[in-house]
């Protein structure tokens, strides 16, 4: 038999975030693809009671490592961690969601692993046991098929671009605790500085109202979150409003700032230069407000309206508040 | 042309030099051509240069990793500091492998660094905060955008930086890991198409959302 399919189940506080249910979801495809299991590993504090979940999205086996040196990520902690993980299954494929985390660790893993890993995935197939990914390069303008030539095969893949599918039958998967031996280790995770309340990723987001220069200032910005906060969505930024420091970088989408593929993403006041589209264009419906008519996002937005941001998004505030009043 | 991340890097170490003392070296891998990157660096501030230089080198994160871990094993540091990422292949993974082989702590996608007596102290941008986190010396740190706002060279500096010492040397080679087997454009979105001018628009926006798209 093949090697498992191992993932890596990102928490965040006590609950799982979205995309490791997606990175889960696409496991459980491969796993069955290869006629293997899936082993979700959960790492946190506090993760055990809810570890079980994980069989909602098709993991037969969860790893769980908890303790509260475990509540934030410590980069040389999870890589241990993981590295026990997979010494223990022995996988073929390592998936973990390209979040931070995600990021920071899949090349620390391949390093140790001897392999190597396919960054960013936005699709995986299986040619026999071939693992063939596709991910963007060139911020988007190109998308490579790329082949990790070693074992087990290692991917990232993008937040909200894989569904994420309870399955039909819900496993009822085993729970093994990965035993946490704090190894020595110069770094010290002292806290984590939420910006401002709470809120969905932008990576994460379905609905991203975003807000360019055409904004004029910080405090109109108001209007967006209005906008933002009826949808369920979030604010993001461009280039152009986040180096006028009226927005956060964390908020910025394009080129130097975050790739985003929501369901909807209303551009308002942001006239969509190359810089930012690379980052928004994979975005299913895109919707773009602005009173320049030449403005070259409505060379690519599925919605455009031409006009005044300070008219049309509280009118779409409104509107949608009676949409979803009626829905 | 400096990736942008590698800019950011870049400052950030020429300001811990001006504040702390200490000199900056730069590490580049590429071809011949990369020698402008290396003179525009120099007029940046650092002091000194080492060229892997080779024509035909993967470009494959693994690879890259290897042979900049191999030379790094001659050199010594306090901080090493790289881009979070290349704006081209996009793969975030060079930073993180170089430390894992030079057995250091590395801090990725740092947003600001503190440092003082042999102790660091970083802020990583992740998903919705930062996480700060403190480490020894020596490390390895990868920029995120603004870690520390690049400067221009002026021509003085430009000059000056011909003077400066660049030692050129092979890499050494690896087994690439990651093979690219095609490349492809995404598939292009359609026109786009604009509904309607000012509110009056908005309804059927919503409508077209709901009933067209169906993503409300």
């Amino acid at each position: 038999m093949k090697g498992p399919v191992l993932v890596f189940a990102e928490s965040s506080g006590s609950q799982f975030r979205k995309a490791s249910y997606e990175a889960l979801t696409e496991g459980r495809r491969l796993a069955d693809f290869l006629g293997t299991d899936e082993y979700a590993l959960s790492i946190g504090n506090g993760l055990a009671a809810v570890s079980t979940d994980l069989g909602k999205y098709g993991a037969d086996h969860v790893l769980v490592a908890d303790g509260p040196d475990l509540a934030l990520f410590h980069p040389e902690y999870y890589r241990q961690l993981a590295l026990d993980a997979a010494r223990k299954v022995s996988p073929s494929i390592i998936l973990l969601p390209a979040t931070s985390a995600g990021k920071d660790l899949a090349p620390r893993l391949a390093i140790h692993m001897n392999t190597g890993v396919a960054s960013e995935c936005v699709q995986l197939e299986l040619l026999g046991e071939d693992l063939m990914a596709t991910r963007p390069a060139y911020a988007g303008k190109v998308l490579l098929k790329v082949r990790v030539n070693g074992t087990p095969k290692i991917a990232t893949l993008r937040p909200n671009v894989f569904t994420a599918r309870e399955v039909s039958t819900p496993k009822s998967p085993s729970l093994d605790r990965l035993p946490f031996n704090k190894p020595d280790s110069r770094m010290f995770v002292r806290e984590f500085v939420a910006h401002g309340e709470k809120k969905l990723d932008l990576t994460e987001a379905t609905v991203i109202v975003s807000g360019g220069r055409g904004m004029g200032g910080p405090d109109n910005y108001r209007i967006l979150e209005d906008l933002a906060n009826v949808m369920g969505g979030v604010v993001g930024a461009s280039r152009a409003s986040v180096d006028a420091g009226w927005r956060p970088h964390s908020d910025q989408v394009g080129q130097t700032g975050r790739t985003v593929s929501p369901t909807l993403y209303i551009a308002c006041g942001i006239s969509g230069a190359i810089q930012h589209r690379v980052g928004m264009m994979n975005s299913k419906v895109i919707v773009a407000i602005n009173k320049d008519p030449e403005a070259p996002i409505f060379g690519f937005a599925d919605y455009g309206i031409v006009g005044d941001v300070f008219e049309i998004v509280p009118a779409l505030t409104r509107e949608m508040k009676k949409f979803y009043a009626k829905a | 042309m400096i990736n942008p991340y590698e800019e950011y890097a870049l400052e950030q170490g020429v300001q811990l030099k001006e504040k702390l003392g200490g000199e900056v070296t730069v590490l580049i891998l590429g071809p011949e051509k990369s020698s402008q990157v290396i003179l525009k660096a120099l007029a940046l501030g650092a002091d000194k240069a080492i060229h892997l230089k080779s024509e035909n080198f993967p470009d494959e994160p693994t690879a890259v990793a290897r042979a900049l871990a191999a030379e790094l094993k001659t050199v010594e540091f306090d901080v090493l500091l790289f881009g979070k990422k290349g704006v081209d292949d996009d793969n975030q993974q060079v930073g993180q492998m170089v430390a894992e082989l030079l057995n250091i702590p590395c801090l990725t996608q740092v947003v600001k660094l503190e440092l003082s007596d042999a102790r660091s102290v970083a802020h990583r941008e992740v998903e919705g905060g930062s996480l700060i986190v403190e480490t020894g010396l020596p490390a390895a740190f990868t920029a995120e955008k603004d870690l520390a706002i690049p400067r221009y060279a002026s021509l003085r500096e430009l000059v000056a930086a011909r003077k400066k010492p660049i030692a050129t040397k092979e890499p050494q080679l690896f087994t690439p890991m990651l093979e690219i087997l095609a490349a492809q454009y995404p598939p292009p979105r359609p026109p786009g198409r604009v509904i309607g001018k000012g509110v009056e628009a908005v309804p059927l926006l919503v409508k077209l959302l709901h009933e067209e798209a169906k993503v409300i």
